[in-house]
């Protein structure tokens, strides 16, 4: 490791050492070191290859703005080297290189592919012949894109906790002005959070002595203020007044009253040919890697400056032992800073600039020109030998925040950038980014923004308001001094090689030229045409140069031009941690450890986990023709509705009517829409004069119950609701043994003339108090029992053990599907849809369209009563064996689709196959035949519209 | 979209705490025709600015409540229990202004369905 001798204000500890490994090779750091600051002081230059030409790409910014350092960390990839810290044994992998980093053959798209791969080249040059397509894009997906992401997370090891922080005022951006922000409105009472993306507070100004101490004073202060401060952190984005902020393994979701954006500046490059070479470096980019990691960037510098931003990087940089070559100023009457850095004896060429960088894998020279230097090896150029090119192209305000804000933007022609020019109430804009220059200036214009923000909420007294005015009148002085900047030209140096306006996406001035050539002759159109700014730099290094290229090229304005919208997010981020947690809850019955230790097959079914079989789905559907089965039915949706009108409520919410209902009587309901589709079904209970037992499908209980509530809420009937879906345990005990093993856990008359079908008894049950429904969804003599779930396995094993001499046998879902399926009994969601009606779905029974009352869907079913329906649910059976798959079709005798089948099966007992279609209502009728279309195969079926097993329903009423 | 809402019961909760009911329409006369019931189930007056709407607090205590809101700022003006809305000169959510125009208990999941 080469270093500089320690200097304060560094941030790597010497005393302790760090080992990583970089493509396989170990690569020694200290604490505190960067993945880039450590490669760097080890002698790397190459940190990747680009996207489309995969050129060698170096340290460009230091600051985790651009594209150059990706890497991936542990396999993940999308990690900056630049601010990734360094961690003991880490391992760090190049990207978008093969084989290696050092011999890329795809360099070949750079050297020889240039005239074929102009934007868009995939659509022009592999667009024929067509046939090939899916090679060229598997080849094109090989070669694109930067590195692979895990197939999968295993350990998933990637968790974010979400955290909500309410807060008076939010303030993104740690610099001077955020944290006088900060400092000013918490000190007035405001409860205050502070966002900053750096390890610790203070922005650029940590890279200078003096500032240091001042900045490490106003963290103070802001902290002694009770300001919330969160280091390490990025500000993604702004969504209506919700700001959600990453930081390591959180993500707070930060509400504030008021919003102070400090976001600062970005230098900017420039646009000249080889500007993307390996030592061509942000001046402030390379002053971070010498101030904070005592990383000596290069021996000899050349720099191209359009302000003193640049100049004083360079002061700085000779201190450190850099030999300045020479200094291009963009401006033609430099101004004293130049004075200074003349004074040291360092070549200072006026009104110059960059035009090109030259050398194999990295820089070796650099020819400087004249501002508006035309073609190649005229009077005017000079060259230089150097390993490191410095460049700083401008400040361009970092306004994306602002913008997504509802903040406005104008050209300002003298400094060359979209200056904020108007912020929406609520939103401050201060510091630099708002066009501060000065240090004094950035720090009234941030303690002005949260005296303003804290005064607006409420707070404050005299003295803060008569600080507030004081605060703006010395602004006012600040800000009359003038911009002492240039504005680059948008390309220098073209015709000399490859000129970079967009680095993540290897655009090239060229590039840009020939999409508004070829008619994307709006920023908005280029973008999309080039995708310059669609790279992780989010625009970061290429909005301004691809703006002026536009400009320049078709003669506008660049107000006229204009910026590309703001969108988030701001910062990249893993899809992970906007995911969140892993999560996925699971609803388990109060019965569902039997089932496990019964070795049931259990799966998802919505969110519960349900026994599907215990291994053997067609046997147990014969024990409940047979002997006995018992069904945890405990999914079932369960509600309780209660009151004087309870019996009208149900009136007005189902198509049949419950208001003259016995107590202790059952009925089955299907609820409909104002559509008059059906949307779930159920049966519903008398439980006595004032009470109803409602039941819904398992995965429409939420939604049920928040359908009754709602339409409570309207009409206002004096009804109670209770969701009593969790609380309650079901098992339906089935089979014609039923009768004779409830009948050994209780008093109750279980006889067929005591216990009649579609009875309900309230009674005990192996001493447990349940209501205990006479119900039939599986064809057979059964009895479902609902009781508290804390009974649940006691029930179950009741049951299990009295049944155990008769040959009863747990069953699972998968019979259950059979048996209801040998009755034509529907299942919500697999035999409807959103389109089904009661007509359609062979339940025209069950609409009661002289009811007194209107119900949800009368006013629809009233005129689907008066037509056929086009499709009708009917049953079929095939005679081939052969089960058709769910959602089969049904085709015409011309081969089209004209319906569908949405349930089959072999039934054990018919020895047939059965199933559930929807046909067009001609073919609906008995017997007739269908032609079914399955996965290729073609076979013909017979149409049955009676239950296939009891039609006459004399087994289930025994 | 992103605001905060406050529930009547439960008080100020993110917006993601709740489910959209949509804007407050009033129900057509008893037996429309075809056109007058369709254009109650599925259209909508999509006002850009203020109106008022059913909220359900989802994840919270599952009532039904009235929200006027700004569509285009999403400033909420108030929100008041369909009951209490009335005498607060509130949203009046009377006889005829019926939840659920058009709409229905959320799809079920075919393979959840008993």
């Amino acid at each position: 490791m080469s270093r500089l001798p320690e200097q304060p204000g560094e941030r790597i500890h010497r005393h302790k050492l760090i080992s990583f490994t970089f493509d396989g090779k170990k690569v020694e750091a200290y604490e505190g070191d960067t993945v880039g600051s450590a490669l760097y002081a080890a002698g790397q230059r190459t940190f990747s290859r680009s996207f489309k030409y995969h050129r060698r790409r170096g340290l460009l910014c230091c600051a985790g703005q651009c594209p150059n350092c990706i890497v991936a960390v542990d396999g993940a990839p999308g990690a900056r080297a630049c601010v990734e810290p360094v961690r003991e044994g880490m391992r760090v992998e190049h990207l978008n290189a093969k084989p290696s980093l050092e011999f890329d053959v795809m360099r070949a798209t750079d050297l020889a592919g240039g005239p074929f791969t102009p934007p868009g080249f995939y659509y022009k040059t592999f667009i024929k012949p067509r046939r090939l397509w899916p090679l060229y894009e598997n080849v094109l997906r090989n070669a694109a894109g930067l590195g692979k992401l895990r197939e999968r997370q295993a350990d998933r090891e990637w968790r974010t906790e979400y955290r909500r922080r309410h807060a008076d005022i939010l303030v993104v951006g740690g610099g001077a002005a955020g944290l006088s922000a900060a400092s000013a409105a918490a000190e007035l009472g405001a409860d205050v959070v502070l966002v900053d993306d750096g390890v610790e507070p203070g922005g650029r100004g940590l890279l200078d002595g003096a500032e240091r101490t001042r900045l490490a004073g106003l963290t103070a202060e802001a902290r002694a203020a009770g300001v919330e401060i969160l280091s390490g952190a990025s500000a993604l984005g702004y969504f209506d007044g919700l700001v959600p902020v990453w930081q390591g393994d959180t993500l707070h979701q930060v509400r504030a009253r008021r919003h102070v954006f400090a976001t600062g500046t970005i230098e900017q490059p420039l646009v000249f040919a080889g500007n993307d070479l390996p030592g061509v470096m942000l001046a402030g980019g390379a002053r971070r890697l010498a101030s904070l990691y005592s990383v000596l960037p290069g021996h000899r510098a050349v720099l191209a400056t359009t302000s003193d931003r640049g100049l004083r990087s360079a002061i700085a940089l000779r201190e450190l032992g850099v030999q300045i070559v020479a200094v291009a100023d963009l401006r033609p009457n430099p101004g004293p800073v130049a004075d200074t850095v003349r004074a040291l004896g360092i070549e200072v060429l006026a009104g110059h600039t960059v035009i090109e960088a030259s050398g194999r894998k990295q820089v070796a020279g650099a020819v400087l020109a004249p501002v508006g230097h035309r073609g190649n090896g005229q009077s005017g150029e000079r060259a230089f030998g150097c390993d490191l090119v410095l460049v700083s192209g401008g400040a361009m305000p970092a306004t994306s925040l602002l913008l997504q804000a509802g903040a406005q933007t104008r050209y300002d022609e003298a400094i060359g950038h979209f200056m904020i020019e108007s912020v929406p109430d609520g939103i401050y804009a201060a510091g630099e980014v708002a066009g501060a220059e000065s240090a004094e200036h950035i720090e009234h214009s941030g303690a002005l923004a949260g005296l303003r923000a804290a005064h607006v909420l409420g707070l404050g007294d005299e003295r803060s308001r008569e600080r507030e005015q004081q605060t703006e009148a010395r602004i006012a002085e600040a800000a009359q001094r003038l911009p002492g900047v240039a504005v680059p030209e948008p390309v220098s140096g073209a015709g000399r090689g490859k000129c970079f306006a967009c680095l993540c996406e290897d655009v090239t001035s060229k590039d840009v030229s020939l999409s508004i050539d070829e008619g994307y002759d709006s920023i908005e159109l280029a973008k999309r045409y080039t995708t310059v700014t669609m790279g992780p730099c989010q625009g970061r290094m290429c909005q301004v140069p691809s703006v002026r290229l536009m400009a320049q090229e078709t003669g506008q304005s660049l107000a006229a031009v204009g910026t590309t919208t703001a969108r988030p997010p701001w910062v990249s981020v893993p899809m992970g941690v906007l995911g969140g947690r892993p999560y996925e809850p699971a609803k388990r019955s109060a019965i569902h450890g039997r089932h496990r230790e019964l070795r049931a097959n259990v799966k998802w079914a919505g969110d519960w986990r349900r026994a599907y079989d215990y291994g053997d789905p067609e046997g147990e559907a014969l024990a409940v023709h047979q002997a006995a089965g018992l069904i945890d039915v405990s999914t079932l949706g369960k509600l309780l509705v209660r009151g004087p009108h309870a019996g009208e409520f149900l009136d007005r919410l189902y198509p049949n009517r419950f208001a003259n209902l016995a107590p202790g009587r059952i009925r089955y309901g299907v609820i409909s829409s104002d559509a008059g589709r059906i949307v779930d079904d159920g049966t519903i209970c008398r439980v006595d004069e004032d009470t109803f037992y409602v039941t819904t499908t398992s995965s429409g209980a939420g939604a049920v119950e928040e359908w009754f509530s709602w339409w409570l809420a309207d009409w206002g009937l004096d009804v109670h609701l209770t969701d009593v879906t969790q609380g309650l345990a079901a098992v339906n005990l089935a089979g014609p043994r039923a009768r004779e093993i409830l009948s050994r856990l209780t008093d109750l008359d279980c006889g067929g003339e005591g216990f009649k079908y579609l009875d309900a008894k309230q009674a005990a049950v192996a001493g447990v108090e349940c209501l205990i429904l006479r119900i039939g969804f599986v064809g057979e003599l059964g009895y479902e029992i609902h009781f508290p779930s804390a009974h649940g396995e006691h029930v179950w094993d009741a049951l299990i053990a009295a049944g155990e001499e008769f040959g009863i046998r747990p069953f699972g879902l998968e019979p259950q599907r059979i048996l209801r399926l040998q009755k034509m009994h529907i299942l919500i969601g697999q035999d409807t849809d959103s389109e089904s009606t009661p007509f359609g779905a062979a339940m025209p029974w069950i609409v009661k369209l002289d009811k007194e009352e209107d119900f949800i869907g009368k006013w629809a079913l009233e005129h689907y009563a008066k037509e056929t329906p086009a499709v009708s649910l009917v049953g079929f059976t095939t005679a081939n064996g052969h089960v058709p798959t769910e959602g089969a079709v049904v085709v015409d005798a011309g081969g089209a689709p004209a319906g569908l089948i949405t349930s089959a099966r072999r039934s054990p007992v018919l020895n047939q196959v059965i199933g559930l279609a929807w046909v067009p209502s001609q073919l609906a009728a008995e017997g007739t035949t269908i032609t079914i279309s399955d996965e290729g195969q073609t076979f013909s079926a017979q149409i049955q519209t009676r239950p296939f097993y009891d039609p006459d329903g004399e087994v289930l009423r025994s | 979209m992103s605001f905060l809402l406050t529930c009547p019961n439960c008080g100020v909760r993110e917006v993601t705490d709740f489910g959209f009911g949509g804007e407050i329409s009033a129900r057509p006369a008893p037996h429309p025709s075809f056109r007058e019931l369709n254009t109650y189930n599925y259209f909508r007056r999509n006002t850009a600015g203020v109106q008022r709407e059913w909220w359900f607090h989802r994840s919270g205590c599952r009532a039904w409540f009235i929200a006027e809101r700004n569509t285009s700022t999403h400033e909420v003006l108030f929100t008041a229990l369909p009951g209490e809305a009335e005498g607060a000169g509130g949203p009046g959510a009377g006889p005829d202004a019926g939840p659920g125009a058009g709409s229905e208990p959320t799809g079920a999941d075919p393979g959840a369905a008993i």
